[in-house]
């Protein structure tokens, strides 16, 4: 085959393999210039010596968000949102898709058809204010959990992943008298593996990263999470740094710009770690959602 | 996404009796099961509290919304709400640059996966591709307020990396971000950036589908590489294309808050401010509640007939649909 390639297709390949890599390159650069940047001095930040490498190499940064107790107790508040709000994620569409997957219950139809709605129709964001509010769910952290405890998207992939699995499994472990609780938590999840850990991981980075729900339903700091502290960091230009102050006084020499590199790269440092484990997963998710018929 | 257009296209409750019990009749049948009903229970009220209430709440739109008064107490004023938005400077500027900002998105950043998994594909070297691929799709993964931040320090005129790089070239600093001139490209561009990789799943997916046979006999009738992409792959992308496609002119004018909020400030308003971000700040913030309602609900009514129509065309001329 590749004896029979011709001239403009070799030219072709050559072309498209550069290109690849410069693609590369424009996705990746960007990520070790900001790290680059959080362990650079502030003069070198200033003066725009940093490139793909740290200029006078300093963890300076890196301590002084350490230091800031804000930080710490936002960086609490994003990881008790992901982990309780996807484990409510998960069980509130399984406990949806399940029945709804099973031809003995009437009316599913009905139900599929309720949930397609509010996909291709949502209310604006005023009503959905008013109903935080009457539900006196503002400024909790149940404001950024509940609203999108279940996505109809995961709904409709869970759901066909769920409908074929055989009707004569969960039959005769019902004539061995299971209920469907127990059917559900001990047959339909455990051989529901591969999507349950997909649609995990969507809902967990929309955790981690949601900011939208935060800003609309919560004004007080206590229930800030990274994001919106990260964007408030990022909204006033000054840290408001005391350089006679405390052990920090070496940054009088440190730049907002290298503090502020420094907390996104704390704020992105989870997803990092994990994307190998992510990205396993991710794409088998998104294509059981779309091939499946 | 198929799995909705079978689902929801036939409404008639025969199927449901399949497998009768053994006095038959539905109120026997949702007896003998109801703790399927049961367990159900939670995800119906979800939808009905955080999904519907705020729809029948949008009924604000046609009141002078007044939180003392309630939904009840309020005045009805019919459709004085929507008349005042196309009185607006404001609103018709804001849907300018709404409209502007979909159709640069349509036909930039909608195609752009669906080339990068061409070309992806034809990549021989399986270790080069899984790098790239790695590479590629790791952008979505980051908050839009991460983006915001690192395109503040690599696109600042002053010490940003890519100003820098243009200075190679002799040309003067540009102030990306503070600028009426360049905020649109900016918007669309970071989506580019942060989903372009993403994106070409799906349509690696569909070419994975693709029956090799087709090809070596393509071959052996001298079809050189770029007609057998016209002719085989191409046609065999299109269901997934038109789906996708239908989708995306369902959210036209639904760019997305977060992506432009976080882009926002005082220097590239004017052309960046989007629908919701004007919903957001007259609303919410100017507590304008009623007006807003209005806007969000004329929103979500052109995205229903866009996505209706779409779906009409995109039947009557290929075949495929979501529904």
């Amino acid at each position: 085959m590749y004896r029979m390639m011709s001239r403009s297709y070799q030219l072709f390949n050559a072309f498209n393999i550069l290109f690849m890599c410069l693609l590369g390159l424009a996705m990746f650069l960007p990520f070790l210039n900001v790290i680059a940047q959080s362990f650079s001095s502030s003069e070198a930040v200033t003066s725009g010596r940093v490139t793909f490498w740290p200029v006078d190499a300093t963890t300076i940064n890196y301590r002084y968000v350490f230091s800031d107790a804000s930080i710490w107790r936002a960086f609490a508040v994003s990881v008790f949102i992901t982990v309780a709000g996807t484990l409510i994620n998960l069980v509130a569409t399984a406990t949806l898709a399940y029945p709804v997957s099973r031809e003995e219950y009437v009316g599913r139809k009905l139900i599929m058809l309720m949930v397609l709605i509010t996909m291709i129709f949502s209310a604006p964001l005023i009503p959905n204010f008013l109903l935080m509010k009457n539900l006196h769910l503002m400024n909790t952290p149940w404001a950024m959990i509940l609203p999108g405890a279940i996505s109809a998207f995961n709904f409709f992939v869970m759901h066909s992943f769920f409908k074929q699995l055989p009707a004569e499994v969960i039959d005769s472990a019902r004539i061995d008298g299971c209920g469907e609780v127990r059917i559900l938590m001990s047959m339909v999840v455990p051989l529901s593996k591969p999507v349950m850990a997909s649609l995990g991981i969507f809902y967990a980075v929309g955790h981690w990263n949601a900011y939208m729900n935060a800003l609309y339903y919560i004004d007080q700091p206590k229930w800030w999470p990274l994001q919106v502290l990260l964007k408030k960091m990022f909204e006033t230009d000054d840290l408001s740094i005391d350089p006679g102050a405390s052990q920090f006084s070496e940054l009088a020499f440190t730049s907002p710009e290298g503090i502020k590199m420094a907390t996104i790269v704390i704020a992105t440092l989870p997803i990092i770690l994990l994307y190998p484990f992510l990205q396993k997963h991710f794409v088998k998710g998104l294509t059981l959602g779309a091939v499946k018929s | 996404m198929s799995t909705i257009k079978t689902e929801a296209v036939e409404l008639k409750p025969s199927s449901v009796v399949r497998r009768p019990g053994k006095g038959g009749g539905l109120i026997h049948l949702m007896w003998k099961y109801k703790a399927l009903y049961v367990i159900s229970l939670p995800g119906i009220v979800y939808f009905l509290i955080f999904k519907y209430i705020p729809l029948g709440g949008s009924i604000i739109a046609f009141q002078d919304y007044n939180i003392f008064k309630g939904f009840t107490g309020s005045e009805w004023v019919g459709f004085a709400n929507f008349a005042m938005m196309f009185q607006h400077y404001d609103f018709l500027r804001i849907l300018k640059n709404t409209l502007l900002i979909g159709l640069y998105d349509l036909i930039i950043a909608f195609p752009a996966p669906i080339i990068l998994a061409l070309l992806l594909n034809e990549l021989r070297l399986v270790v080069f591709k899984r790098v790239i691929q790695t590479v590629v799709y790791m952008p979505h993964f980051l908050s839009w307020v991460v983006i915001a931040g690192m395109s503040v320090a690599i696109l600042s005129p002053s010490t940003g990396i890519l100003n820098q790089l243009l200075g190679l070239f002799g040309i003067e600093p540009v102030y990306f971000l503070g600028d009426n001139a360049y905020i649109r490209s900016v918007l669309v561009g970071s989506g580019i950036w942060r989903d372009m990789g993403y994106g070409t799943i799906l349509y690696l997916a569909a070419l994975a589908g693709i029956n090799p046979d087709l090809y070596e006999a393509a071959e052996i009738d001298g079809a050189n590489r770029w007609k057998q992409t016209l002719r085989i792959t191409l046609p065999a992308l299109l269901p997934t294309i038109m789906i996708l496609f239908l989708l995306h002119i369902g959210k036209f004018l639904d760019f997305g808050f977060e992506r432009v909020w976080v882009f926002l400030n005082a220097l590239n308003t004017e052309n960046g401010e989007i629908l919701d971000t004007y919903i957001y700040r007259s609303g919410l913030l100017s507590q304008q509640y009623s007006y807003t309602t209005a806007v969000g609900l004329f929103k979500s009514v052109v995205g229903l007939v866009l996505v209706l129509f779409g779906n009409l065309l995109s039947k009557k001329t290929t075949g495929e649909g979501l529904y």
